[in-house]
């Protein structure tokens, strides 16, 4: 298969995800749907999204060039590839997920594919940071319980699953495995208020108190006169 | 939790407010912007009906997506000059100052900040780029941050933020002849590992970082990203002082007396209380050298490939990862391992003195038959300076291409590139699968110094044998 057939053929299932009234709005509660798991630790922001796609001015397209060179490599056996993975919205993974650089172009890639929400043995901050601001939510797993729910993912594919963000877990109709959401993001995706940019703009007076005490600012501020 | 450190008296200078989840409404006092993490931020302000909150306090430029050979516009790569008229728009529009191509200003967003004295201690520095710690080295608080922060950024001149605890990492001795500060931060990487840092601000203190250069001081900052530190900083001292005197945007007169009066209180207490403390003795660290496909997963460069049973249960499958792609096995010697291209440049190490340290190497010497090399300067101003001392000859007449300034082949996002699977010896950050433009391609971080040693010699090499 070519590079770009491998690429576009897991984007026709895109179609629908990628639809903007999808995407996250107002307080996020829950997550419903299918799991995928993919296995390793470290996996970096390159290879969620190589450097060259980030040649755009939209996050428009990147959900079908999510994990582009690991999914070339394994010529459609990348887990992002195979057929029962279609349409989940649950991502497993396993420690230090999303490490390397601060591209957002990341997490926007996992959304525009389907993700929304990932549970994980542990994040890279940055990384983490972002899906918070674009109301993915991350929550971590301790090993025993990530071997289990694996388990079970792999024996029964096609299943799906309630992540239930007040009670920090993840259930099936018969089994359940508890997940540690950091209050703040809890807080934060139950209020609705990890869109951020609302509830900054709203604190002008301070803000603009804060910079005005600032000596670089109102002292020795070269900036100024530019 | 950490008091009276630099990074505590920072914070709460420009604490805005506490915010639902615990998080802090912070102020950012420089926001720098560049052509791939703002479009999307500047197309979402819009679509809110926001203004850019401090137009004054942004500066941008242009440096992922250059070309380092023709400059020439519009740029053969009809998304690179998207890109680029996409920020000359926005800043036009915003009334964003932007140090632009062939302005005698442009330059990596790391490196331009600054010497042109942008960068000054006590500032909260952001920047979308996950290498804005360098700015650390200032005595800023200096971080990466996402496209919808810096979307924030812009909009109300503040992020949230969680207060991050601080971690001391303290150097005794002094650094031997031939290894440089690139080794001291890949040998702290290495033995912190590259997820120890998540949660800290590190903060480099001891007798061997006050002995170091700014632009020293900055490649160890730079990198503390690559231990999962979100950021690094060194407290300002004479040595920041002399460095920012005179600069462009540097106070002058009365004001630069007042700024170091004020600089010098911000410094760590040294009663200052640390959430954590980790001691290195720097004149023990070898040249080192990665051999993986994370910066933590290095070697000095006399040690051998490590086996699997050697390392931590966590580290053995990436490193099992890292023997196939890279193609070398555990036992083996990195010295002497065969190299295609030589890439000096970077964020990390394309200063002044990088280049003036990588020149004394190769003067007189010529790159190894078959392999490429090139010197890309971090900024214009890195180029002119470097021409003026006849660095550019150095490196030609030993086989280097000099070319324009720009990220160039730190992530490839321009027509520099790997081929195949190809290994370099790279001055740069992050030797991840793919990083350098080809997906099969092999990346080894080292100084600036070993990266000549290497060009010269056709492999891997100890640099401190040309020395002797
Ligand atoms: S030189 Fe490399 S690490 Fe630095 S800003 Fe450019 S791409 Fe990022």
């Amino acid at each position: 298969m070519s590079e770009n057939s491998i690429l576009e053929n897991s984007s026709l299932a895109l179609d629908f995800m990628n639809q903007e009234h999808l995407f996250p709005t107002g307080p996020i509660v829950k997550v419903e749907g299918k799991c995928l798991y993919l296995n390793g630790n470290d996996i970096d922001t390159d290879r969620i999204i190589p450097a060259r796609f980030l040649k755009c001015i939209s996050f428009e397209d990147l959900g079908k060039s999510v994990f582009a060179d690991d999914r070339i490599d394994q010529k459609g056996m990348h887990p992002f590839d195979q057929e029962q993975n279609l349409n989940s919205s649950i991502l497993i993974v396993n420690k230090n997920f999303g490490c390397g650089s601060s591209r957002e172009h990341a997490p926007q890639a996992l959304m525009r594919w389907g993700i929304r929400a990932i549970i994980g043995q542990s994040f890279a901050e940055i990384f983490y940071g972002n899906c918070l601001s674009i109301g993915i939510p991350c929550a971590s797993i301790s090993e025993p319980c990530i071997n289990s729910l694996t388990k079970t993912i792999i024996d029964k594919p096609n299943l799906p699953f309630n992540l239930d963000i007040a009670s920090q877990s993840i259930f099936n109709s018969t089994e359940s495995w508890p997940l540690t959401i950091e209050l703040g993001m809890k807080e934060m995706l139950l209020s609705g208020k990890w869109d951020a940019t609302k509830t900054l703009v709203q604190e002008k007076e301070r803000i603009n108190q804060i910079k005005n005490s600032l000596p670089y600012i109102n002292q020795f501020n070269s900036l100024s006169n530019k | 939790m950490s008091s009276e450190t630099l990074y505590d008296k920072i914070w709460d200078l420009h604490r805005v407010r506490e915010l639902t989840g615990g998080s802090t409404q912070l102020f950012v006092g420089l926001h720098l912007i560049h052509e791939v993490t703002s479009p999307q931020a500047f197309a979402a302000l819009e679509e809110k009906g926001l203004q850019v909150h401090s137009p004054d306090r942004t500066i941008a430029t242009v440096d992922h997506i250059v070309p380092t050979t023709n400059q020439i516009r519009p740029f053969a790569d009809p998304l690179a000059e998207q890109m680029l008229t996409t920020l000359e728009s926005n800043c036009k529009k915003n009334d964003i100052e932007f140090f632009k191509l062939g302005s005698g200003y442009q330059g990596i967003v790391h490196v331009i900040a600054p010497e042109a004295g942008l960068t000054q201690p006590g500032m909260t520095v952001a920047c979308g780029d996950s290498h804005t710690s360098t700015h650390g080295a200032f005595g800023a608080i200096a971080f990466g941050i996402g496209t919808s922060q810096v979307r924030d950024v812009l909009a109300s001149q503040t992020l949230t933020m969680k207060k991050l605890k601080v971690r001391r990492i303290w150097f005794e001795g002094k650094l031997q002849k031939g290894v440089f500060a690139k080794d001291l931060i890949l040998y702290v990487i290495q033995k912190l590992g590259v997820n120890d840092g998540v949660g800290y601000a590190y903060e480099f203190a001891g007798p061997a970082i006050k002995n170091l250069s700014m632009d020293e001081r900055m490649t160890i900052c730079n990198m503390a990203i690559e231990g999962g530190a979100r950021c690094g900083y060194i407290n300002p001292d004479e040595v920041t002082f002399e460095y920012l005197k005179g600069k462009r945007y540097s106070p002058k007169g009365a004001s630069w007396d007042l700024a170091i009066k004020w600089w010098e209180s911000l410094c760590s207490n040294e009663n200052a209380i640390y959430d954590d403390e980790v001691k290195f003795n720097a004149s023990k660290i070898p040249p080192t050298v990665t051999w993986g496909i994370t910066p933590g997963q290095a070697i000095a460069i006399n040690e051998t490939i490590p086996s699997p049973e050697s390392l931590n249960p966590s580290d053995q499958q990436i490193a099992l990862e890292a023997y196939q792609y890279m193609d070398l096995q555990p036992g083996g010697s990195i010295e002497g391992l065969a190299i295609d291209v030589c890439f000096i440049g970077s964020c990390t190490n394309g200063r002044l003195s990088d280049l003036q340290i990588a020149s004394q190497i190769v003067r007189d010497r010529h790159v190894a038959k078959g392999v490429k090399a090139f010197v890309v300067p971090g900024s214009e101003k890195v180029a002119k300076d470097a021409e003026e001392q006849g660095l550019d000859k150095i490196f030609k007449n030993a086989g280097f291409e000099w070319r324009k300034p720009g990220c160039s082949m730190c992530l490839a996002m321009n027509p520099d590139k790997l081929e195949k699977n190809q290994i370099s010896a790279s001055s740069s950050n992050r030797n991840f699968k793919g990083r350098q433009g080809s997906s099969k391609g092999r990346t080894l971080l080292m100084s600036p110094a070993m990266v000549a040693a290497a060009a010269i010699s056709g492999s891997v090499i100890d640099v401190r044998k040309f020395y002797s």
